[in-house]
């Protein structure tokens, strides 16, 4: 009896405890937060009077891009180190408001979480990064899939994102958003750079066959690269989509054999370029003749890193990209000289695109005189620039898109080193290949939101 | 019908892959009652053994690339060719063909470790949980291989004479443009021959005869006096360099990653359930037909009729076969019949 009385008291007093526990713990998060929110303009991740600033870089450390990762990761730890000590860009960027004493003089830290290249992944650790270790910022990709993801946590989350490599219309078309700013050029911008060298080299009677890999950056890299071909005049044979990581193409790849086809467009990019390009060659494609005519083969986006797993296969090939390290202007010469002095190789374009977006976001924020991101978006969107590799370059307001010239590249048939794989055909203009931001759906969002 | 030739080609290139990988796990189930889900990390490392070699062999001395004006860069020149120039260029040339006799010793080193050191500890243990640590193992596999190798594919090529096409249509009195690879041509070739070997080893050896006596009636073969075990040990030995040739081989097909076994993994075990559980030829003649209907149901034609038809046909035959064969197309009375 008296046991049973125990124990009924004991679970009224234990639940009166642990309601005022509970409630407590409940409000604990809110407190907190509204000290983060207190002095002036509310945001996120305030950094205050703290002599620090912190910034989450989240780029593939595992994974099928682990080695385009790591060296993303390594032009980010060479933007910390200029950022806080000066050196590389910071003397040829024009305008530039950085001093080489930090941003806003607080000394930047970094954090690093790791993509895998899978959406749900990225999203969890630019989570962790904005909840647990408070960064202002965070920058990365080398996915369009893993960069619309993040890019959309990060407006949810009110904490801009500077997008690293991805290449898709999408994430500046229709998953634009307010907190997310694109370096890097896109599938549009490739299709039109490319255009008028396909005409010349390969001239207007021509017949297309699509690989292409199935996933929002091959959809509308072949939509754009097909509407520049057709445009020339060219017949699309055929497009066929392939799963990513597929391995083996050869079965994709026979039937173009008979298709009629006389250039074969891969819209594939890493370790699926590597090797449909690799297979493609060793089915004789590259030394076919059709029609009367030498069979092509074209790659839209290339890269050094994915033309040093292609070897000799990408000798000939032409494509786009959007820098490269034989550049001869003097915001490059700094970069590859800072970079290759650190690591003992050039940087690659995904290195470089990571390296100018960090340092863009600091100079916004010197320019905003603010970390309080409605600020710094509004000083990066219209944003011109010149002196970082590409030439006269503006952050377009509409779009959060960088207009700048594009670089028509291709594989080198006598390198004269290890890392002079590409060759520059033809830096394109940026009026050859700026669009209208209305072509695509999709809506920037507020400047403010609630987190 | 070009096109039905090239995809019969096709098919039965794939299929020699499947057969081999398959193959080595089918006899690992049938004499040891092992489910291997490391068989196509095994694989994997088989490709890396040709990596392996061709670094070792390509081992080079760092001499400063005068090109390279921003910075010092260096550049590698192999001691090989330094030590004796155009033989040394050559045997550089064919070092996936030579990296067969590195690849035999390392998968048969690998295998025999493997059993003893792991694999012999669940021979009584239920299957799942035979599946848990050979799939554990296979993911520890991986990740060592990626530490050391990173996470590119790495290309690998073959010997110069015959990494072009050859002239298939010419042979046949088709279409004299009907060209295929000639590196693939050999695969096939060799997993024929390796397959033969094989079969041959099992059925024509004293070794072989006990083997298969010992996957029919393990407890009578011991009592007999007969060390099963032992020969067992060997089987797995076996069964390892069976994949870990298969991958070497198929380095100058798939630049050799450290995922390419998981994804060869689930179909060879698809392969080995509609050959029939244990059952060699079973899983040859699988691999054959599966390859060969993968290869057909990626032409475009078929792909017009049902749409995606390329990506399920495999799972989709395996349910099929399944329903009406449940021991598979010549699975054994009394294989994971319980």
């Amino acid at each position: 009896m008296d046991k049973k009385n125990n124990i009924s008291n004991l679970t009224r007093r234990g639940f009166l405890k642990a309601s005022a526990a509970t409630g407590v713990a409940l409000s604990a998060p809110l407190f907190f937060m509204q000290g983060a929110y207190a002095e002036g303009k509310k945001f996120r991740n305030d950094p205050g009077s703290a002599k620090t600033v912190k910034l989450g870089f989240n780029v593939p450390q595992t994974g099928a891009y682990a080695d385009e990762g790591a060296d993303e990761l390594r032009a980010f730890k060479l933007a910390v180190k200029h950022l806080n000590e000066g050196g590389g860009m910071l003397d040829t960027m024009k305008p530039s408001s950085l001093k080489g004493n930090g941003i806003l003089g607080k000394k930047v830290e970094y954090v690093t979480g790791d993509t895998q290249t899978k959406s749900d992944a990225a999203r969890g650790s630019a989570k962790r990064m904005i909840e647990k270790d408070g960064v202002v910022m965070i920058s990365g990709g080398s996915s369009s899939g893993v960069a619309i993801a993040v890019q959309g946590l990060c407006q949810e989350m009110g904490v801009i994102f500077m997008a690293g490599l991805t290449h898709s219309n999408d994430t500046t078309g229709k998953d634009k958003r307010r907190y997310g700013f694109r370096h890097f050029f896109n599938a549009k911008m490739t299709g039109s750079a490319l255009g008028p060298v396909l005409k010349d080299e390969m001239g207007t009677d021509r017949k297309a066959y699509h690989l292409t890999s199935d996933y929002t950056w091959g959809w509308t890299q072949e939509e754009s690269i097909k509407e520049t071909t057709e445009a020339l005049g060219w017949k699309t044979v055929k497009t066929v989509k392939t799963p990513v990581g597929a391995g083996d193409f050869s079965q994709y790849i026979t039937p173009i054999l008979n298709s009629g086809a006389d250039v074969l467009i891969l819209n594939h990019y890493g370790k699926d370029m590597i090797n449909s390009l690799t297979q493609s060659v060793q089915f004789g494609l590259r030394d076919k003749k059709v029609n009367g005519k030498k069979f092509e083969i074209i790659v839209p986006l290339f890269s050094r890193l994915m033309a040093q797993g292609a070897g000799d296969n990408i000798k000939g090939i032409l494509g786009t990209t959007n820098w490269n390290w034989a550049l001869e202007d003097d915001g490059s010469k700094a970069f590859v000289k800072a970079f290759g002095k650190e690591y003992g190789n050039p940087p690659s374009q995904a290195a470089h695109t990571c390296y100018v977006q960090t340092l863009l976001y600091a100079n916004a924020c010197e320019m905003a005189g603010t970390f309080y991101p409605p600020e710094v978006i509004k000083a990066l969107e219209g944003f011109k620039f010149d002196g970082m590799g590409n030439g006269p370059t503006e952050y377009r307001a509409e779009d959060h898109q960088c207009l700048k010239d594009v670089l028509v590249v291709r594989g080198k048939e006598k390198p004269k080193s290890q890392f002079d794989l590409l060759e520059i055909v033809k830096q394109v203009p940026r009026a050859e290949v700026e669009y209208k931001a209305d072509i695509f759906k999709g809506d920037l969002g507020p400047y403010e939101v609630k987190s | 019908m070009d096109a039905i030739f090239l995809q019969v080609l096709n098919g039965l290139d794939k299929g020699g892959a499947y057969a081999l990988i398959a193959l080595g796990l089918t006899l690992t189930f049938g004499t040891l009652g092992i489910v291997n889900f490391a068989h196509g990390a095994l694989f994997m490392l088989g490709a890396f053994c040709a990596v392996l070699f061709n670094k070792i062999i390509t081992f080079s001395v760092k001499v400063k690339d005068e090109s390279i004006t921003f910075f010092d860069a260096y550049k590698e020149q192999p001691y090989l060719e330094i030590w004796w120039g155009d033989i040394g260029s050559t045997i550089i040339d064919y070092s996936i063909p030579l990296s067969l006799l590195f690849t035999i010793p390392v998968m048969l080193l690998i295998g025999v470790i493997m059993e003893r050191g792991l694999i012999k500890h669940f021979y009584k243990r239920p299957h799942a949980d035979q599946i848990l640590v050979t799939f554990g193992l296979a993911i520890v596999i991986q990740e060592l291989i990626r530490t050391f190798f990173g996470a590119n594919p790495i290309p690998s090529s073959a010997p110069a004479i015959v990494s072009g096409s050859a002239a298939i249509g010419a042979w046949f009195g088709l279409n004299d443009s009907l060209v295929y690879p000639w590196w693939r041509l050999i695969y096939l070739v060799f997993s024929i021959i390796v397959i033969f070997a094989v079969f041959v080893f099992l059925k024509f050896t004293t070794f072989g005869m006990v083997v298969r006596a010992g996957m029919a009636d393990r407890e009578t073969v011991g009592l007999l006096g007969i060390n099963v075990q032992k020969r067992f040990t060997i089987v797995f030995g076996l069964a390892t360099v069976v994949a870990g040739l298969a991958g070497a081989m198929y380095a100058p097909i798939l630049p050799p990653n450290y995922h390419m076994g998981m994804d060869f993994l689930v179909l060879s075990f698809v392969v080995v359930v509609v050959g029939g559980m244990g059952s060699l030829g079973g899983a040859v003649f699988a691999g054959f037909m599966l390859g060969m209907l993968q290869s057909f149901a990626s032409m475009n034609e078929v792909k017009a009729i049902i749409p995606g038809i390329d990506q399920v046909i495999i799972y989709l035959v395996a349910v099929i076969i399944l329903l009406i064969r449940p021991r598979g197309l010549m699975g054994r009375e009394g294989v994971m019949d319980d």
